[in-house]
């Protein structure tokens, strides 16, 4: 039998720097990949924001329009950055999850027994969270113009910014409770106790003035209540209303996006590194 | 055995999950180039002796070292030692063949061009290079089998790892996974550390550790420890079965019996015995069959009971079922 190949020790190069960079790669190129595949996927999570434009959009602006609210506010319009919060987060969420999908099928142990760090695993998947939840962003930025919103190059980079800080967050803060979860059930839970609630106190269906004290209270410590407002702040950025509507400053808002992103991605590894296979 | 150093030295592994003892102080080493097989029932320690050398599980005690390098200190080393193929499928079957194998070369650090190289070869190796774009889910069984032993070859690992690698699959398929194993054993010089609870694929083993509760009941050759249970089983027919019968307890002191008309000798060394009866009482002998013991013998003696019949566990078929609704 011929020998196909000298053994070649000489091949690794694990445990370097630069082999964690490519694991890094490896993993984020893994979820894009598999995000490329599932059109279906693609097609669902754009539908979804769309039936909440057009159904909640139209119905809301109805009764929005009885009350005394400023000249020149569309209710489409103000629901359209806190549908791209709803996006990102969901996207970002669903990313996350496929850990207990990867748990279950068995591909999170060729990961974990791969000689690189925990650390690595959890930044590529966070990155490869964030990535595709920006990019099914962008594609909801496209119907902008649906709901009569404008957008500059600087406002749609400015948006880009905010979502893939958002997405970082959210998905470093799904992986760490997904790492602890051996089933979807589990995760189901999670959902309607963690999930539902931050999405809906975050202010993307409506804005943070006027509601009693303990609810604005318990929107001030929603992190996604800063992610929507920032997005809403860019879509709005030079209109008159925008002072109505946007509670807080963007740099502001910014930093307290990146602050929980730091956060929740040292949870992540933490929680990531002391779990067994 | 091979005068090489031991790739494996695994020295009193212990291994608890709360009250169960899983792995009760177990001692082996395995030699380079060995197609070393653990033997047992479902539940024996088999598959928690393999993650605890594959740095998947701590050892609650137990020194253990593999291609020279600590299990529990080193587990970097080791990780980029070996290759395993896992129990349960471990592929992301959204993904391609080839895709599947990129990922893996990534993540092990193989350069590129390298990469490019291997993944045709080990393909090549697998028969599975005219399906290399198609998605693994389209796969059978055994082509999935196969793909991730070419998967684990990638990065030219020391050991490689087969938990039961051929489960579930058709008696055909089994054989050609057979055939690639020691295929890859002449080309790769690579040592396989495999286990398995089919009598059949621990012949395939230069060497067999026997485990049952979690502790290590024999370590030999196959041949030693067939031989350990008692000799081969002679039978023969003859036209005159009693006039042989006394003739071989008083030529060889071998004690005969009459079965169905045939004459049955039990001895060892049976192969090397029959030329000298034949040669001894010519006319007297119609045809001989020799029985070696099996290894099911073995086991029976040892454990004192048959190793279990293995039926599809619950968790299997669930997963099977979540896989079906998922799609």
């Amino acid at each position: 039998m011929a020998q196909v190949t000298e053994r070649g020790p000489m091949v690794l190069r694990a445990g370097t720097w630069r082999h964690e960079v490519v694991a890094v790669y490896a993993v984020w190129l893994r979820d894009l990949t598999r995000f490329a595949r599932e059109r279906v996927r693609i097609v669902g999570a754009m539908a979804q924001p769309l039936i909440y434009l057009i159904v909640m959009g139209t119905g809301f602006g109805a009764t929005f329009r009885a009350a005394a609210i400023p000249q020149g506010f569309s209710y489409k319009a103000f629901m359209f950055p806190g549908i791209l919060g709803m996006t990102v987060l969901f996207t970002s969420l669903f990313s996350a999850i496929s850990v207990i999908w990867d748990r279950e099928f068995g591909f999170l142990k060729e990961i974990l027994v791969a000689p690189i760090s925990r650390a690595s695993i959890v930044f590529g998947k966070v990155l490869g969270g964030a990535t595709v939840a920006s990019l099914q962003g962008t594609f909801l930025l496209l119907l902008a113009p649906l709901v009569g919103v404008t957008l500059g190059w600087t406002q749609v980079v400015q948006l880009w910014v905010v979502m893939f800080l958002m997405a970082f967050a959210l998905t470093s803060l799904g992986l760490a409770v997904a790492s602890r979860m051996t089933s979807m059930e589990g995760f189901q839970v999670v959902m309607n106790f963690l999930i539902v609630p931050m999405w809906l106190l975050s202010g993307a269906f409506f804005p943070l003035r006027g509601v009693p004290g303990w609810m604005a209270t318990l929107m001030r410590v929603d992190p996604l209540t800063y992610g929507v407002d920032a997005l809403r702040g860019v879509v709005y950025s030079g209109t008159a209303v925008a002072q109505f509507l946007v509670a807080h400053a963007f740099g502001f808002n910014l930093a307290v996006i990146a602050l929980v992103a730091a956060g929740a991605f040292a949870i992540a590894l933490a929680t990531f590194r002391t779990r067994e296979a | 055995m091979t005068a090489r150093p031991d790739i494996i030295a695994v020295h009193d592994l212990w291994k608890r999950y709360g009250s169960i003892e899983a792995v009760k102080g177990v001692t082996f080493d395995v030699g380079e180039g060995e197609i070393f097989g653990f033997l047992g029932p479902n539940g024996a320690g088999k598959t928690t002796t393999i993650k605890v050398l594959a740095t998947l599980l701590l050892p609650t005690a137990g020194r253990i070292t593999l291609n020279g390098f600590d299990v529990v200190s080193q587990p970097t080393d080791v990780r980029k030692s070996i290759g395993i193929v896992f129990q349960d499928p471990s592929l992301d079957d959204r993904l391609s063949a080839e895709q599947n194998l990129w990922f893996h070369a990534m993540l092990y650090g193989v350069p590129r061009t390298v990469a490019a190289v291997r993944i045709d070869e080990a393909l090549q190796i697998v028969e599975l290079a005219d399906r290399r774009t198609s998605q693994v889910r389209t796969f059978s069984g055994g082509m999935k089998r196969r793909l991730e032993i070419a998967r684990g070859l990638l990065h030219y690992p020391r050991v490689l790892f087969l938990d039961e690698p051929t489960i579930g699959l058709d008696p055909q398929t089994r054989n050609r996974i057979w055939e690639y194993v020691r295929d890859l054993r002449t080309r790769e010089g690579v040592t396989i550390f495999m286990t398995t609870h089919y009598m059949e694929e621990a012949e395939h083993c230069d060497r067999i550790g026997i485990i049952d509760h979690g502790e290590l009941v024999a370590l030999d050759t196959p041949g030693v420890l067939k031989r350990s249970v008692g000799g081969d089983v002679i039978t023969l027919r003859s036209p005159q079965p009693d006039a042989l019968a006394s003739a071989l307890l008083e030529r060889f002191g071998a004690p005969a019996r009459l079965t169905d008309g045939q004459v049955v000798v039990e001895r060892e060394g049976g192969a090397e015995f029959v030329p000298q009866v034949v040669a001894a009482f010519p006319g007297l002998i119609e045809s001989v069959t020799v029985q070696p013991p099996t290894l099911d013998d073995v086991f029976l003696k040892l454990t004192g009971h048959a190793i279990r019949a293995e039926s599809a566990s619950n968790v299997d078929r669930l997963r099977t079922m979540t896989r079906v609704w998922r799609r």
